[in-house]
Parts: structure tokens; C-alpha cells; sequence
């Protein structure tokens, strides 16, 4: 039994009935759209269970790896049982503590990091010089500069947007108008994409099992 | 006039269906290829720094994406695997996301094959990590803490690749193919800005507008957006050789661009329409 034709055609197949929902709702997409969820489902748990919580915790624990069992696991399987606790309404209050553990961690790696990353290096970012740069230069770095204050000013609402006010809100909206059809454009483009890769998939992959070969 | 664009403006959506399947399809059984100009921008610039890389360089990339974005991730990692085997890089793979780890091996194996590279000496697939920043910071002080052992459960000292690289810092440059969240973002908060490593990346078309800005910054080295930016690197590790193969995303970009012609035209006849009708209306009793 050829397993790849098989799953080529079980690929072709679940294609096929989850695209005619283009057409209207019917059983087909049902069917496909359920096994989907199940067949998801099952295989996560399935894959958290090998690769996340045997070698990072069970492995670590028995010492199944290197040799040597670290007791201290036992502290975090503590706390991975207490996320459980949510499922049983009297002790549910424990999953607080597991949870607040896994915020706090969050919150103390990436607080400043952020900080860093997104907001003062975006600043640095847009502190330009706008001489000495030559005539595209000092465009390109005005139209950052100009865009970057109109924008912010669009958002400052403790004044009326009239006068100047109003005229730099006024660029910085169309600013963000131009930015949101950039990622508009750019989502077609991924849409579409996945639209080739399933298409591809069907002309040169299912097809010719079928001895079709375009 | 006016009744034809009446009419479109009632046109079912399973037409617009039909058009924009058509204008994929056709392109792609005919086969038809359009040139790909690749000018300087982002592509270029992850380009030009692997090329600028000494021969044995090491690069680690991270296969932050799982088979749904594929489409677009996958021959990215096809042609930077390709351009950095030619250059004799030698690279470390692993994966934010647990199926990243399978796709970056049948990348790794497919190009490491046809170019006779040998796994261990050349290439490492240390497979999938869970906790994303936290392993992160972890790998800058000891990658062989949070890898104890590759894919295949092979031990990280006894791998020739990985005698001289112990953490972050003994990596020449990081790569993250990234599909959303943990990807670029976290390579660049915790390796790029934290530990000062290069970062450059290629990722799915929607999020790229969110990772120029790290390009303004210089934050990231270069950056591939979507499948034009994969058809671009394709496009460029082909540059003077002739007979080498269109690769996976350069035969799409046919399709994306007359689907992208139908759909513009569609926006175009649709705002028309709209305009036309809604200044007739515009007197009618409400």
C-alpha cells in the first residue's frame, strides 16, 4: 500500500470539500471542518505530552536523560497541577498561584526588553538628522519626522483638532491611512499565497496520481 | 452604463470566487513566469550580509512557523539553506514552534543532501523548545542547557558542530522564519537587542509591516516578506547560474500577480459602482 498517494489523496480530498463552502454550507464542509478540530486536538495533546512535558519534566525529574534525577522538579509539576485545579471548583482558587508565577516571570523577562525594543529604539529610530543627507535623504527623513508628530498628534485629544491642530491631525490620519493599506496589501498577498501553495498542491502533487501532469 | 454597473454591484460573491480561483489556477497550469526585478530593499540587504559572512561562519535559524504557512515560509528556508551551504556557512537549526522542528528538517535534509553536506559537520537540527524568550535568554549564558540533545536525540557534546559554540555569542547570525508569535519579535527583543547579535528574517506577507520598523532601526539586517520576498532570494541565489531551478515560490508569483491584478480591478469597478449608484440615490426619499 503506497502511504503517500493515500495522504495525497486524503489532502486533495479534505481540500476539496473545505473550499465548497464557497459555495454554500453543506455536509462536506461539516465533515471536514470537525475531523479538523478532533483530529487537532488529539494531536496536540498527543505532541505536548512527547515533546514538552516528557523531556522538560518527566526526563528531568527520573533523570531518564543524563542520569541524574533533579528532585526540584517537583516544584513546577506542583504548580503544572494546580493549573489543573481549575477544573474542579473547590480548590479552582490554586491555579491562581501557578498562574501568577507564570505573569510574573513574563512580566519580569520581557518588561524591559519591551521597553527597550519597541518603544525607546523606535524613538532613537525616528530621531533623524535632516542635513547633510542629501535631497532624498532629506526627504525621506522629513517624511518619517513629519509623519511620526502628525500621527501622535491625530491621538492627542485633550485639544480640539482645529487650526494646526486640526491640519497635522488631518496629514496624521492620512499617514495611517497610508500605512493601513500597506498591511491591507500585504494581506492580500499572504492570502492569496496560501491560495497558491493549496493550488499547487492540487495541479502537481494530486493530479498526476491520477496521470494527469500538466 | 448605469445598469451594467447596477448589475455589479449585485453580483453574487461566488462569481468574485470563481474569478479569483481562475485567475490562480490558469497561471499556474500554463506556467506561465513573470521576471522578478529584485532592487535593493530588505531582501537584498539579508542577501548581502550572508554573502558578506567568512566561509564556516555559523548561523542559527529558527523555524518559528508550522504547515499552514508553509506556502510562504517553506522556500524561504529552501533558498537560504541553499545560499548558505554555497557559502560554506554551517548552520544550527531549532524551532519556537513544535512543528518547525519537522519542517526545518526536510529542508535541512532535502539541500543538505543535493550539496553534500553532512549532518553534525555541517548542519544540526536541534529540534523544538518550548517557552520562547525564556529559552532565549537561557541559550545566551548555555545552548546545550536548553538543548541538551538534538532532534534526534543525539547528545550536544558529541556533535563536531557544536564543540566551539556553547551560547548565544559564539553564533555569527540569527534567522528567524516566523509565522506570528514567539518569532521575529523575541530574536530581536531578547538575542538582537539583549545579547547585540544580527538578526535578520523572513516571515509571512501580514506581519511584515509590523517588522519594518525594526529595518528603520536597524534592529534586523534584512528581511523577507511573503512569497515575494522568498521569490526574490530564490531569484537571487540563482543569480549566474543558468540551469538551476526556478525553486518553489517563483513559479507562484505568476498567479499572485494576476490574482492581485483581478482583485484591484474588482476594488476599482466596486468603488465605480458604488460612486455612481450613491449619487443617483442621493435625492431619493429614505
Amino acid at each position: 500500500m503506497n502511504w503517500e498517494i493515500i495522504g495525497i489523496w486524503l489532502g486533495a480530498v479534505l481540500t476539496l470539500m473545505l473550499y465548497s463552502f464557497l459555495y454554500r454550507d453543506n455536509p462536506f464542509y461539516k465533515f471536514a471542518e470537525h475531523l479538523f478540530v478532533g483530529m487537532s486536538a488529539g494531536y496536540w495533546v498527543i505532541y505536548n505530552i512527547f515533546n514538552v512535558l516528557k523531556p522538560n519534566f518527566w526526563d528531568e525529574l527520573t533523570g531518564a536523560g543524563d542520569g541524574s534525577p533533579d528532585y526540584f522538579m517537583i516544584i513546577p509539576g506542583v504548580f503544572g497541577l494546580f493549573m489543573l485545579a481549575r477544573l474542579v471548583p473547590k480548590i479552582a482558587g490554586l491555579s491562581r498561584m501557578a498562574l501568577a508565577m507564570i505573569v510574573g516571570t513574563g512580566a519580569g523577562l520581557s518588561l524591559v526588553s519591551t521597553l527597550q525594543t519597541n518603544c525607546l529604539s523606535q524613538i532613537e529610530g525616528t530621531i533623524m538628522p535632516l542635513s547633510g543627507v542629501g535631497t532624498m535623504g532629506f526627504i525621506d527623513n522629513l517624511i518619517v519626522v513629519v509623519g511620526v508628530v502628525c500621527g501622535l498628534v491625530y491621538f492627542f485629544f485633550s485639544k480640539p483638532h482645529e487650526g494646526i491642530t486640526g491640519k497635522a491631525a488631518g496629514a496624521g490620519i492620512t499617514i495611517l491611512m497610508v500605512a493601513f493599506g500597506a498591511s491591507f496589501g500585504y494581506t492580500v498577498m499572504a492570502r492569496i499565497s496560501l491560495l497558491i501553495g493549496q493550488a499547487q498542491f492540487l495541479l502537481f502533487d494530486w493530479l498526476p496520481t491520477m496521470g494527469i501532469h500538466l | 452604463m448605469r445598469k451594467i454597473l447596477e448589475k455589479l454591484d449585485r453580483v453574487d460573491r461566488r462569481v468574485i470566487y470563481l474569478l479569483m480561483a481562475l485567475s490562480v489556477f490558469v497561471p499556474l497550469s500554463l506556467r506561465l513566469s513573470y521576471p522578478i526585478p529584485v532592487g535593493e530593499g530588505p531582501s537584498r540587504d539579508l542577501f548581502d550580509a550572508i554573502e558578506a559572512m567568512p566561509s564556516g561562519s555559523v548561523v542559527l535559524v529558527s523555524y518559528d512557523y508550522d504547515p499552514s504557512t508553509m506556502p510562504e515560509l517553506q522556500p524561504m528556508a529552501v533558498a537560504l539553506t541553499q545560499h548558505m551551504f554555497t557559502r560554506g556557512h554551517r548552520i544550527i537549526a531549532m524551532a519556537l514552534w513544535p512543528q518547525g522542528a519537522s519542517l526545518s528538517q526536510e529542508a535541512m535534509t532535502a539541500v543538505g543532501d543535493s550539496l553534500g553536506k553532512a549532518q553534525y559537520d555541517d548542519w544540526v537540527n536541534l529540534g523544538y523548545t518550548v517557552g520562547a524568550g525564556v529559552s532565549i535568554v537561557r541559550m545566551g549564558s548555555s545552548i546545550r542547557a536548553v538543548f541538551p540533545q538534538d532532534r534526534d536525540g543525539f547528545p550536544y557534546d558529541s556533535i563536531p558542530l557544536l564543540t566551539r559554540v556553547q551560547s548565544l555569542r559564539d553564533i555569527d547570525l540569527v534567522i528567524s522564519l516566523s509565522a506570528g508569535d514567539p518569532g521575529i519579535h523575541a530574536w530581536v527583543m531578547m538575542a538582537g537587542d539583549r545579547f547585540g547579535l544580527p538578526v535578520g528574517g523572513g516571515c509571512t506577507a501580514v506581519s511584515a509591516p509590523e517588522f519594518y520598523t525594526y529595518l528603520g532601526t536597524g534592529q534586523m539586517l534584512g528581511l523577507l516578506g511573503g512569497l515575494k520576498g522568498a521569490a526574490d532570494y530564490e531569484t537571487m541565489v540563482r543569480e549566474g547560474r543558468e540551469n538551476a531551478p526556478a525553486g518553489l515560490a517563483t513559479p507562484g508569483m505568476a498567479a499572485q500577480s494576476i490574482a492581485h491584478l483581478v482583485i484591484m480591478a474588482f476594488i476599482i469597478i466596486g468603488n465605480i459602482s458604488y460612486l455612481v449608484i450613491h449619487k443617483r440615490r442621493k435625492g431619493a426619499p429614505k
